[in-house]
């Protein structure tokens, strides 16, 4: 049977690679319950709990190789349907995917066993989430929604989670974040969807919203204004309903790509609620912490099309001939090829590490927030860690999301130059996956936020702190001690540049903001591969071509910071031309 | 109104993924160099099985003939929703052909007692005989269904099925108890559960217990082995991890018609063919170049 996981090399190292023991130890608080709790299926150590990622990601890489991806064609073609009731009909492959995922109980991934859930760390549902990608793109946008239930996990009350959460588990019910209007995107904090109580204080909702990715699902989470008197995020507060009479879909967008995956405009029409956690939490608290769990979720959805269309250009590579033997042999064709799959493997060290550095933090958070009480020391410490996970968190996300989704769009076009003309029409898959990319930069945060975001980290002491820990490893081979001794003055130019450009204005510092976030990129990555080369000779060569065709890349983009060129803002009319006059 | 099923399900070489030391040089079968998989239209037999207690309520009982190996299928079944499994295993059941066999299982299935329904895999990929499921239900006497593509209702003990008939279709009825062999093309096997996978993993038969016992304490005497394993097996039964294991006795076979003395068939030879490729012979692309292939395809009897 054919499997989306054990076909997999690079993830497999990774699963091997990555201290997956040490998740599961924090996971499973330390094994206190000794493998035996209410559900009957706690791991009992670490190797056990480890043997169940192994065994979990198994499941899903057959069903997403067995059931999901050959249908993946005629869902991009047909789409789903919007009824004239207000209802949409999925299509029938989609809820047969959405069957078989329930079935092999992925619904509940990152859910505890005490609702039914697997309990798995963050990183093996990002590994899934790539997994599941790589079938079918637009599945990953109901898959990958499971972020909401974890939402639901961390900030509503029990009544809610007893009631939602094993339904979620189960399969039963799919859900959305309803949180874009039509004057709200990238700003949300100008959300206008009203909340508003009555006498008896039950909360509804009254308004519309817009590009909602499966906001046709039972359980929405609605981001409203609370507080009409409030202006900003603090007015905004997050609540639940279900899918009613009082809430229709008007619209279901017509796309580019991801066609499985429905998105709505929605219409609420004194819609009953109920509130989430606290009010006035909304936005500022509850939001975002769900959108950078679900950022790390398009980082894993970046991947799994890039490793779909990758693997497309090196057969193709490989068994189209022309002059006289296999295109591959062509060194333009053999750099475009190297380069999609070195960095698809970049990416996914990165994305993976920010999932892990993720784990770390719930997972202390869960522990401060949820556990029994702490003795004074150990309350201080794991305050400070969380304080130190979240600036580290706060970087290295924005920084997955952005360099994933931006690698995939390469790596997606690139796959279609490979191959040429059959690569333009629709008999190959390699313009579904160009088309799927399209939308990674975009939502959860365009990549222009994702570098306002990361660059944030970057300048403030994050990729120090990151970096120091990785510059003191040492390696027992020249070429491995040599390519760090590079990533280490890579830091020190990108720390030189960094007090250039805060020397110089805050505008100056948004403008440089993509060039220092590719440059830190490069670092992180460089450091990741090169502690994967210390154990596996493949590996060492990956690190190598990378670092070594980063960094002149680098040095220009420094060299250009350095230039202090401001035209794009201050020449902006004469270079940008005259606004075009409506035809 | 629940129904109870029984299946029957084989381990087999996964002769899709065939190397090169399949074969010995005398030309028999490598078994250990063949990696095995649960024989693929045994998922669909159990997955028709699963269906019928999904919608009408009852329960799923797998049974499997084969080495303490063969648990793995059986695991593999309780992972993807079976309630009981039972592997059949004794030395005395080696060589058995489909005569043979299908009496074992008719004998075992005879032993669980109750049953509605019997589903068997349309035919298994190592042997493709599918005689098994049909003699079975000979020595059961109950009226047998093959190749189903469809189960169209169950009411008042009556099965009504879609069959495949080669070029067509046809709806039959039998009452029940019905065995039913059933094809790949009737339905799609759902996925193992992870949360069954994580609660049953650790399910084991007794002889396998054994197995394990023994290659932990490889200096222990027997009587220190046996303890142990008993042990271990008592642990499995009471978390009701553990896996029946039947063996000839139990089901009270009458052993002349087991094993090699219960098969009358006999090997008469084995030919190992190695198709080589002698030279090319070049048709024109005209009529008359057509005619002389036909031609020579009828005289070496390839054709008519």
């Amino acid at each position: 049977m054919a499997n989306f996981f054990l076909d997999n090399d690079d993830i497999q190292f990774l699963f091997r690679h990555i201290d997956l023991a040490e998740l599961a130890r924090i996971q499973e608080d330390d094994f206190a319950h000794n493998g035996d709790d209410a559900s009957g299926y706690a791991p009992r150590d670490a190797a056990d709990a480890v043997d169940n990622y192994q065994r979990v990601l198994e499941i899903v890489g057959e069903v997403a190789a067995e059931v999901v991806a050959p249908s993946a064609e005629r869902i991009d073609r047909e789409g789903n349907t919007l009824n004239e009731d207000g209802t949409v009909t999925l299509h029938p492959l989609v809820r047969e995917n959405l069957k078989r995922l329930s079935q092999a109980d992925m619904m509940g991934f990152i859910l505890p066993r005490r609702y039914g859930g697997l309990n798995c760390p963050y990183l093996i549902y990002t590994m899934a989430t790539e997994i599941i990608s790589r079938a079918d793109a637009s599945l990953m946008n109901l898959f990958g929604l499971q972020g909401i239930a974890e939402t639901v996990y961390a900030f509503a009350n029990d009544e809610i989670k007893d009631e939602v959460l094993p339904r979620f588990a189960r399969g039963e019910v799919t859900a959305a974040m309803v949180l874009t209007e039509p004057d709200a995107g990238s700003d949300l904090q100008a959300v206008r969807l009203r909340a508003f109580q009555d006498d008896q204080g039950n909360w509804y909702l009254n308004g519309v919203k817009r590009f909602i990715t499966n906001g046709c699902g039972e359980i929405l989470l609605v981001l409203a204004r609370s507080e009409p008197e409030i202006a900003d995020g603090r007015g905004l507060s997050l609540f639940i309903t279900e899918r009613n009479e009082q809430v229709k879909v008007r619209h279901l967008e017509d796309k580019l790509g991801i066609h499985g995956s429905p998105t709505c405009e929605l219409v609420f029409d004194n819609t009953p609620c109920r509130l989430v956690g606290e009010r006035q939490r909304g936005l500022i608290t509850y939001v975002m912490a769900m959108m950078n769990g679900a950022r790390v979720g398009i980082a894993a959805q970046s991947l799994g099309i890039a490793e779909a269309a990758y693997r497309m250009a090196r057969t193709y590579a490989h068994t189209r001939w022309q002059f006289g033997g296999p295109i591959e042999r062509l060194p333009a064709v053999a750099e475009m090829v190297t380069d999609m799959k070195i960095d698809i493997e970049a990416a996914r060290a990165l994305a993976f590490e920010t999932a892990r550095v993720c784990d770390h933090d719930h997972n202390n958070l869960r522990v401060l927030e949820m556990g029994p009480e702490l003795d004074k020391d150990e309350k201080k410490r794991r305050k400070q860690l969380s304080r130190a996970l979240k600036r580290m968190n706060g970087m290295l996300t924005p920084m997955s999301k952005y360099y994933c989704s931006e690698m995939c769009i390469r790596v997606t076009h690139d796959a279609i130059q490979v191959l040429g003309g059959s690569g333009y029409i629709k008999d190959y898959a390699a313009e579904r996956h160009a088309r799927d990319a399209r939308i990674t930069t975009i939502y959860e945060g365009t990549s222009q936020l994702q570098v306002v975001a990361a660059v944030r980290g970057v300048t403030s002491g994050s990729l120090d702190a990151w970096s120091e820990e990785h510059e003191k490893r040492t390696y027992d081979d020249h070429i491995l001690e040599e390519l760090k001794r590079k990533l280490i003055e890579a830091r020190q130019l990108i720390a030189e540049t960094i007090t250039l450009v805060k020397s110089n204005s805050t505008s100056y510092l948004d403008l440089s903001g993509r060039r220092l976030v590719d440059s830190a990129v490069t670092v992180v990555c460089g450091h990741l591969l090169l502690a994967q080369g210390a154990a596996d000779e493949r590996k060492k060569r990956v690190a190598r071509r990378f670092i070594e065709r980063e960094l002149p890349v680098l040095r220009m983009n420094c060299a250009q910071i350095h230039a202090g060129d401001m035209s794009p803002l201050e020449e902006y009319a004469l270079l940008a031309g005259p606004v075009p006059a409506v035809v | 109104m629940a129904y109870d099923s029984v299946v029957c399900v084989k381990q087999v070489p996964d002769t899709a993924n065939v190397t090169t030391e399949a074969m010995r040089e005398d030309g028999t079968v490598n078994r250990g160099a063949l990696p095995t998989v649960f024989n693929p239209e045994d998922l669909h037999a159990l997955e028709s099985a699963l269906a019928v207690r999904d919608e009408y309520g009852g329960t799923v009982t797998v049974i499997s003939m084969g080495p303490p190996k063969a648990a793995d299928v059986l695991r593999d079944s309780l992972f993807r929703g079976a309630d009981r499994a039972i592997l059949l295993t004794d030395r005395r059941a080696a060589a058995s052909d489909t005569l043979a066999t299908s009496y074992i299982l008719s004998q075992a299935i005879k032993t669980i007692d109750r049953y509605d329904f019997v589903f068997c895999g349309r035919q298994a990929i190592d042997g493709d005989t599918a005689q098994v499921g049909p003699q079975c239900a000979e020595k059961l006497g109950i009226p047998q269904i093959t190749y189903l593509h469809e189960m169209v209702s169950i009411r008042d003990h009556v099965a009504r099925v879609r069959r495949s008939i080669g070029h067509g279709w046809e709806i039959v009825e039998a009452k029940l108890p019905v065995l039913i062999t059933v094809l790949e093309s009737a339905n799609r096997p759902r996925p193992p559960s992870a949360r069954r996978v994580m609660r049953m993993k650790r399910a084991r038969v007794p002889a396998e217990v054994a197995m394990e016992v023994k290659a932990e304490m490889p200096d222990a005497a027997d009587e220190q082995l046996a303890a142990e394993t008993e042990r271990r097996v008592q642990e499995l039964r009471e978390s009701g991890l553990l896996i029946e294991q039947w063996d000839l006795d139990h089901i009270q076979a009458d052993l002349s018609r087991c094993g090699l003395a219960g098969s009358p068939t006999k090997v008469h030879r084995i030919q190992a063919i190695v198709l080589t490729k002698e030279g090319y012979t070049e048709v024109q692309p005209s009529e008359t170049g057509i005619k002389e292939l036909i031609h020579e395809l009828v005289v070496d009897r390839t054709w008519g």
